[in-house]
């Protein structure tokens, strides 16, 4: 066994993922199944072999920035708009500190 | 003109003998959409207005004698993860059913721009994870040439859409094989440029290091037209890249002869279901027109999988943290405290593979399995680029098929995800490697269902592919 049910229900608090009973057993199975997949990698000896984290090309160091001028930005309304809940100009979430 | 079978070029010229309008061609490209759209579920959504408002700016500036741009009054599909102003725009997930975006993607406002006319945002695999367009929460697509097939994914909906007739050419975006992958099954062509070639902002993001946004149409000249205007730098976007936007249509030579194609041969091993015939005819008809072929090695093909799918999942899992209902329309109605709301929200929220891909990512970059998954996968992606690299200095580009077998039956792999990730296993490569690669449509098996091969070229190689794409096109590689 890769992964056990005590772990998938630790990973999915780690992920903010709510997971019912079946789904948990399910999970634990599939992940077990592609993590035992994945162990393949270690066939290979990679000791001397640096990380590729991103394609990079050739290019100034400097290529990326830009001049700092002021652009208009969305206005708040616009931010706002697909908020499930919003007031004040903010996005409203349930009370996290008690009176 | 038949706008169900039309290219680029036979809508410039209706435009130009002035045998229609732009407002006339997407009128007419509406209703083929309405009437063929329940029969794939290809479209989720149509832009009526945006539409129209778009066919108008063409037709005044064809009115002021103007140039239209050269995508003028071309219909178009955007797949339904890359951002449209006011227009509704879904992911394919429950959790953003209602999103309308307050802003443009930089390709879809290029697109515009060059006189193209967006009617409607594609169905796709939820969030672009799937290879079959089943994980939809707006339901499959189904594949026009066969019915009861998956479109492929996870851009399923564009690939239908452009071959089914509603729109002359589409957006798709490709993380691993997201639009050669569908290209094929459906039988159109399918582009992932080079990593950075186009913009991503305004594409939702995936897998940050592998995402592209890229063409589909009937033909390889036409998705050489679309990507002359969508590629190139942009400002919003840090990773695109400052490499110049070339000439494609002057690529389209017709003449590859004496170019040097390389087989690797992991990816001619287990074909299935008339692949390996076409592949075999694609590969006579490409020495017939004077290319040189000569079997390579990529040897570490057989860990791209593996690679792929945690790399992948990781950056996933860091991408989807921002669905938390604070932001992004839907929030789970009976949530008390703010840790609830968002286990909440995000566990009804996903569908089955997006929850199976954060508990991977999350997995693979928790403390004490960092160092054996995620770091390990990026040194073994260093050695599959290392592969690429090395083959193409011995040969010009790479020719291999799309898919080990054409499109398989709805509700086929659906149950075993191990299965449906191994289906991407020659897309993928080029993928980690931030090469460019195209689907070109090679024939169909003897059940009637598309093939497609793959090319992949060296980083900017964009003009390469294209070149070999329409030769082979042009001497009837789509007819095998």
């Amino acid at each position: 066994m890769k992964i056990t049910e005590q772990e998938v229900r630790y990973v999915a608090a780690l992920a903010h993922l709510e997971l019912g009973p079946d789904e948990i057993r399910r999970m634990t199975h599939e992940l077990d199944q592609i993590l035992a997949y994945m162990d393949r990698l270690r066939e290979l000896d990679t000791e001397n072999v640096e990380p590729m984290a991103q394609v990079l090309f050739p290019g100034s160091e400097n290529a990326t920035l830009r001049e700092d001028e002021p652009h208009t930005p969305l206005s708040h309304e616009e931010a706002l708009a697909n908020a499930p809940a919003a007031g004040a100009g903010q996005f409203k979430v349930p009370r996290v500190i008690e009176r | 003109m038949d706008l169900r079978t039309a290219t680029i070029d036979s809508i410039r010229s209706a435009l130009a003998r002035r045998e229609a309008s732009a407002r006339e061609i997407a009128e007419e490209a509406l209703r083929i959409a309405r009437e063929e759209n329940p029969k794939t579920n290809a479209c989720l959504t149509l832009a009526e207005e945006r539409a129209l408002a778009a066919a108008a700016r063409v037709d005044e500036a064809l009115a002021r004698g103007e140039d239209p741009g050269p995508l003028a009054g071309v219909p178009v599909a955007v797949k339904d993860n890359i951002v449209t102003r006011g227009l509704r725009t879904t992911c394919g997930s429950r959790l953003l059913a209602q999103f309308v975006p307050p802003y443009d993607a930089t390709a879809v406002a290029r697109l515009e721009a060059a006189g193209a006319v967006v009617i409607g945002k594609t169905n796709l695999d939820e969030f672009a994870m799937g290879s079959s367009n089943e994980n939809s929460a707006f339901g499959p697509v189904r594949n026009p040439a066969a019915p009861d097939r998956v479109p492929g994914g996870s851009s399923g909906g564009s690939a239908a859409a452009v071959a089914q007739g509603i729109a002359v050419a589409a957006l798709g975006s490709d993380t691993g094989g997201s639009i050669r992958q569908p290209a094929s099954f459906c039988g159109v062509a399918g582009l992932s440029p080079t990593y950075g070639r186009v913009s991503r902002y305004g594409l939702v993001a995936f897998a940050s290091s592998l995402d592209r946004i890229g063409p589909l149409a009937r033909t390889v000249r036409d998705a050489a037209r679309l990507l002359r205007a969508i590629a190139g730098r942009d400002e919003r976007d840090s990773t695109s890249a400052f490499a110049p936007v070339p000439d494609y249509e002057a690529a389209m030579s017709g003449d590859v002869r004496g170019l040097r194609l390389g087989l690797p041969r992991e990816y001619f091993e287990g074909l299935a279901g008339g692949t390996a015939a076409q592949m075999e005819k694609a590969r006579a008809l490409l020495a017939s027109l004077g290319c040189e072929l000569r079997e390579i090695s990529l040897p570490h093909t057989p860990y791209a999988v593996p690679c792929y799918y945690i790399i992948a999942t990781a950056e996933a899992s860091s991408n989807l943290a921002r669905y938390d209902g604070v932001r992004y329309t839907w929030r789970a109605p009976e949530a008390g405290t703010l840790a609830d709301m968002y286990a909440k929200t995000r566990g009804q929220g996903f569908g089955a593979e997006c929850k199976r891909r954060i508990m991977l990512g999350t997995y693979v970059l928790s403390a004490g399995y960092y160092d054996a998954y995620y770091l390990k996968a990026q040194k073994v992606r260093t050695l599959i680029t290392r592969d690429f690299l090395a083959a193409f200095e011995q040969v010009d580009a790479i020719l291999t098929p799309v898919s080990p077998f054409p499109a398989f039956r709805l509700g086929e792999k659906l149950d075993d995800p191990l299965q449906m990730y191994l289906s991407d296993i020659f897309t993928i490569t080029a993928s980690l490697a931030g090469l460019p690669a195209i689907s070109v449509p090679c024939g169909r098996t003897p059940e009637g269902l598309p093939v497609g091969l793959q090319l992949i070229a060296p980083h900017f190689g964009e003009p390469l592919l294209f070149r070999i794409g329409d030769a082979f096109e042009r001497a009837g590689g789509g007819s095998l």
